[in-house]
Parts: C-alpha cells; structure tokens; sequence
C-alpha cells in the first residue's frame, strides 16, 4: 500500500464517474445524432406518402402501417397468452418439476436469438403451415419473441398484489377465479399494461426476424391481407442504409427513418415508466 | 351447483395451465424445427468437417461450408464487446448502487433503459454513419468496417444487460456485512472492493453471461457494421479487418437460398448451433443465480 486508503479510494470514484459519465454521454450522443440530422427530414409529406423513384425520395406511410400491424398482429397472440400463462404461474402453480420445466422454458426462450426466432418463423409458418411469407407469418414469430417479456411482467405485476388482498376475498367465499378477475387482476393491471408496451417497443424495433419472415424490401402499397408481404419501419432504414440505390442521396429519408422509429420505441417506453411511476405512487399499503 | 363451481375451477386451472406450458412447446418446437431442418446437410458433408471447414463458399462449385471462420468472427467480435462493457458495465452499476444518492440513481436509471429500448437497426445505423468513418480516419484503415466497429456496437448494447443484473446483485448484499466492514475503519472504496462486490460476484458473473449470450446473438447490427468478410480473422490483428458472424450469415444469405438446397440447410445448422450455444449460456447463468440467491438467504 503505497497510496493512502483516501486517495485510492478518490482516484477509484473517479474512474467509475468517469464509466457512468461515458454510458450517460453515449445515449445523449446518439438521441442528439439520430434527433439534429433526421428532423428535418420529418414533414407531414414524409409520414403520409408512399416512397417514390426507387426509395430515393417520397415517405414512409407503408413502413409505417406495416409496423402498426406487425404491433396489432403479435400482440393479438402474445398478450392474452402470456398474462394468462402469468396467472397460472403466479396463482397456481405449487413448486415442483413441472413449474421448473416451465420457468426454464421462459428464460431459455428470452435468450434466445431474434435471428433464431426468424429460423424457427421461416421452417414453421412461412413453409410448414403454408402461410408464406407474410404478414400472419411475422406477426406469429414476433409473438413467440415477446412472450416471455410479457409474461415475465406480468408475473411481477401480480407478485406485487399483497396476499391479504386474496385471502380477504377468498375468507368472504368467493371462488378463486373471481378473487383473481376481481381483485388481483385490477391491482396488477399497470404493471401488466407497463410489460405489454414494452413488448409493442420490442415489436417495432426487430428487424431479424421479420426479414425471414415476410418484410418486403419495397411495396409502394399497403397490404391487402394478412397474407400479404409489408413494409417495415427497422426493415426499410436497413435495406436504405446498406443496399437502397442511392446510399449517399437517401442519407435524409435513412435520419428520417431512424428517427420515426426511435420517436415510437422511446416513446411507448417512456409512457411505461410514467405509468410505473404513477402507480408506484398511488399504491403504498 | 357447487359441484358444478368446483369444475368450472378446476376447468379453468386446467386451461391456464395450458397456456403456460406452451413456452416449453415452443421450445420444444424451435428443437425440433432447427435440427430437423439442419439435419438434411449432413447426408452431403460430415459433421465434423462442417465445424473444422476453414472456408465459407457456399455458391461455389462446389460448395464449401466450413463453420470455422463464421464462429472465430463471433468469438473475436464477442470477446471484443465483453472488454468494452464489461468494465464499463460493472462500473456503471457500482457507481449507481453504491456511490449514487437515490435521487442521482433514479435520475440514471431511465439512462440505461433508453438504452435498452433502442432499436438493434437504430445502433447499426448510427455504428455505419458515426463509428465507421471515424474508426477508418482515426486509425487511418482501408476501411472502417471491421471486428472493432461490431465490438463497439455490441459493447455497448450489452450495457443495459450487465449494467441492471450486476446492480441487482450488488444492491442485494446485506447492508450489515458492508457496514461492519466500515465500522473496522475501512473507507468506502476498501469495503466495496473487498467487501460488497466480492460477496455479489456470483451475481455479476451471470450478468456477465448474459451480457455475452445478447452479443452472441445479435444480427443486425454487427451485420451493418463489420463488413462481412467470411475469413478466418487473425488476433489480435483481427481487429481492424471486416469479419462475418454466425448471425450475420443467416440473415444475409437466408434471402437469395433456393428452399431445400444444402445451402438452405447449413443455415439451419448455424441457426441450431447459436440456438445450443445460448442455451448453454443461460442454463450456466441461471445456475450461478441460483447459487447466489441460495449463498444471501444462508
């Protein structure tokens, strides 16, 4: 010990300012980035016209209806089957093998690869079940993506409710199904709501997946069914920024873009945190 | 009536029981999917030369397909982020559990969920107009499209993962263990790096893990950023030369493969084998979890 405990300990606090500091710096730099080149790219025009003489100039409007129905199509699956997996596992499922199984299932699936969901998306519905590449096909592989998001919040939701909460209601004779509809259900619906808007953020911003599985590299229209192939905002800024035709020129459309999809992640994140923190707040028991 | 409450219940149970095994089905489904797939491959070339094969050259006549520089550009492409974040990583969550007031620490927090929240095609892009240019000017490259720029991005997009599990861990060291540290007369610093971060190591080890299985297995952004190059890349000169990872293949090859080709199957076969190797990531990461939460409840 050639240095004495105080000054070693200033010269250590300093180098972990200096690692927060660097992790703060980079999300301002690339918010700020990302923000000063592609808002003026952003105009009314840009989010409602089809693109135009080969994706070099005109909007976005069919990447982002593709986008609104990938959210609509994933979430149609994922959130009633994962809240409803959520209740088994937070109400009543006892510990024992087969609850192990089923945890271990949800953390495996939650590592798993996007481009391996792809995969899986491509052999099962795009071939086996003969949907092709469409739609229906990525709308079902993003779910099986989020599941394990949603019902990893959801199960925290309920583990939330106080167990007073439930045995009040079951001691005033009410069957368990209702005092879980009734009572515990309500109280962890913001944090239920809170994980599926997460999950939405996580559906718009993939790109892997829904590559395999139907995204279209231009189609200057919107889809007619579900059966169709779509456009997608994270799809259409990598198909810009690596093979469009004119990289250099599309520079704009690509900030634009970026910044269109960025605008709806952080946003539907920020909506989750404000209603965490609202309820945090209101619920003190 | 009651007989007919207590069906409907048990009715119920039942088919929430059913939901949530679907995840294991799933699972069992991506098994069954991914090798059943893969394995029509090994009827043209051996297993074993698949994983020795030095070349990727799946158009040529004949088709090489040799795993080996495909794996070598994710372990250095890997192995790159994993120095990058995991110091930066596991600062950043002492930093904020053991040096932040509540208020500073609730201010960071939403930092590292941005973070989180942004988009894999957000990062490459910013990697492609930002990193790129200035990596090849600085270093004054041929191009600036290499292993380094995919570290980088990857480096940082593990943060969130090791920043929020190693905070976890270290914020659930008993605070009288530190204290009686502190009563000794060490300083703050003494009691966190031989007291509390030596009692939460087993949680920042699966942190770390974690951290290592999200970099393994993403595409877009590494495949934006390091060049795709399928050649078995040097160390550490590696580096600064384009490189091509395992994911990157799948998703730049899967588009232009004729369904049921060899070509089509050795995709899977690579699909299969990040599939294991995540597996392998997280079951080991979940079993260090365990044993921890096991070591703080004694």
């Amino acid at each position: 010990m050639w240095l004495k405990p105080t000054t070693t300990e200033k010269i250590a606090f300093a180098f972990l300012t200096i690692a927060i500091t660097t992790v703060v710096a980079f999300v301002f730099l690339i918010l700020y980035y990302i923000t000063a080149n592609g808002i003026g790219a952003i105009s009314i025009d840009f989010l409602t016209n089809v693109p135009l003489k080969r994706m070099t100039e005109g909007g976005i409007y069919p990447a982002i209806i593709g986008t609104l129905l990938l959210i609509t199509g994933s979430m149609v699956v994922a959130l009633p089957l994962g809240i409803l997996a959520a209740i088994y596992l937070n109400e009543y499922a006892r510990e024992g093998k087969l609850t192990w199984t089923i945890q271990m299932a949800i953390s495996n699936l939650a590592g798993t690869p996007s481009v391996v969901f792809g995969l899986f998306g491509l052999a099962l519905f795009v071939k086996y079940m003969g949907f092709g590449p469409s739609i229906l096909s990525a709308s079902l592989t993003l779910a099986l993506l989020v599941l394990p998001i949603i019902i990893r919040a959801s199960e925290e939701a309920l583990a939330t409710v106080p167990k007073g909460f439930r045995e009040a209601s079951l001691a005033l004779g009410v069957t368990k199904w209702q005092t879980i509809r009734k009572v515990v259900l309500p109280i962890a619906l913001p944090g239920i709501v809170t994980g599926a808007i997460i999950s939405v953020g996580r559906v718009a911003g993939e790109t892997a997946p829904i590559l395999l599985t139907g995204a279209a590299f231009f189609l200057p229209r919107l889809p007619d069914s579900v059966s169709d192939q779509f456009m997608a905002l994270p799809y259409h800024l990598f198909v810009l920024a690596t093979s469009g035709t004119n990289i250099a020129k599309t520079r704009p459309i690509q900030y634009g873009t970026a910044l269109v999809l960025l605008l709806i992640v952080l946003g539907l994140n920020l909506i989750a945190v404000a209603i965490r923190r609202h309820y945090r707040k209101k619920m003190k028991w | 009536m009651r007989m007919d409450g207590k069906f409907k219940e048990h009715a119920i149970e039942t088919v929430l029981l059913s939901t949530s095994a679907v995840t294991v089905v799933i699972l069992f489904l991506i098994c069954i999917f991914l090798f059943g797939e893969g394995a029509a491959l090994f009827n043209e070339i051996s297993f074993f030369d698949f994983l020795s094969g030095k070349f990727w050259y799946p158009t040529s006549e004949p088709p090489q397909f040799g795993l080996l520089p495909l794996f070598l550009g994710t372990l250095i492409v890997t192995v790159g982020a994993i120095c990058i974040s995991v110091p930066l990583g596991v600062a950043s969550a002492i930093f904020i559990s053991e040096i932040a007031s509540a208020k500073v620490a609730g201010m960071l927090k939403p930092f590292i969920e941005i973070l989180a929240g942004v988009p894999s095609v957000v990062y490459g892009f910013f990697g492609l107009v930002v990193i790129i240019p200035n990596l090849q000017k600085l270093l004054n490259l041929p191009t600036g499209q290499t292993a380094l720029a995919g570290s980088i991005m990857l480096g940082i997009m593990a943060l969130p993962t090791i920043i929020s599990i190693s905070e976890d861990a270290i914020s659930a060291v008993p605070s009288f263990i530190k204290e009686g540290s502190l009563a000794l007369g060490a300083t703050r610093w003494q009691t966190i790096h031989r007291v509390t971060v030596p009692a939460a190591l087993s949680g920042i080890s699966a942190a770390v893990m974690l951290g290592i299985g999200r970099a393994i297995g993403e595409t877009m952004t590494v495949m934006m950023v390091t060049g795709n190059t399928a050649i078995i890349p040097g160390f550490p000169d590696g580096f600064l030369a384009p490189v091509r990872t395992m994911t990157a293949t799948i998703a730049l090859e899967m588009g232009e493969v004729p369904q049921g080709s060899d070509h089509y199957h050795a995709l899977f076969v690579i699909g299969a084998m990040l599939f294991v190797i995540t597996l392998l990531i997280n079951l080991i990461a979940e079993s260090i979890k365990r044993r921890y939460m096991f070591k703080v409840g004694s």
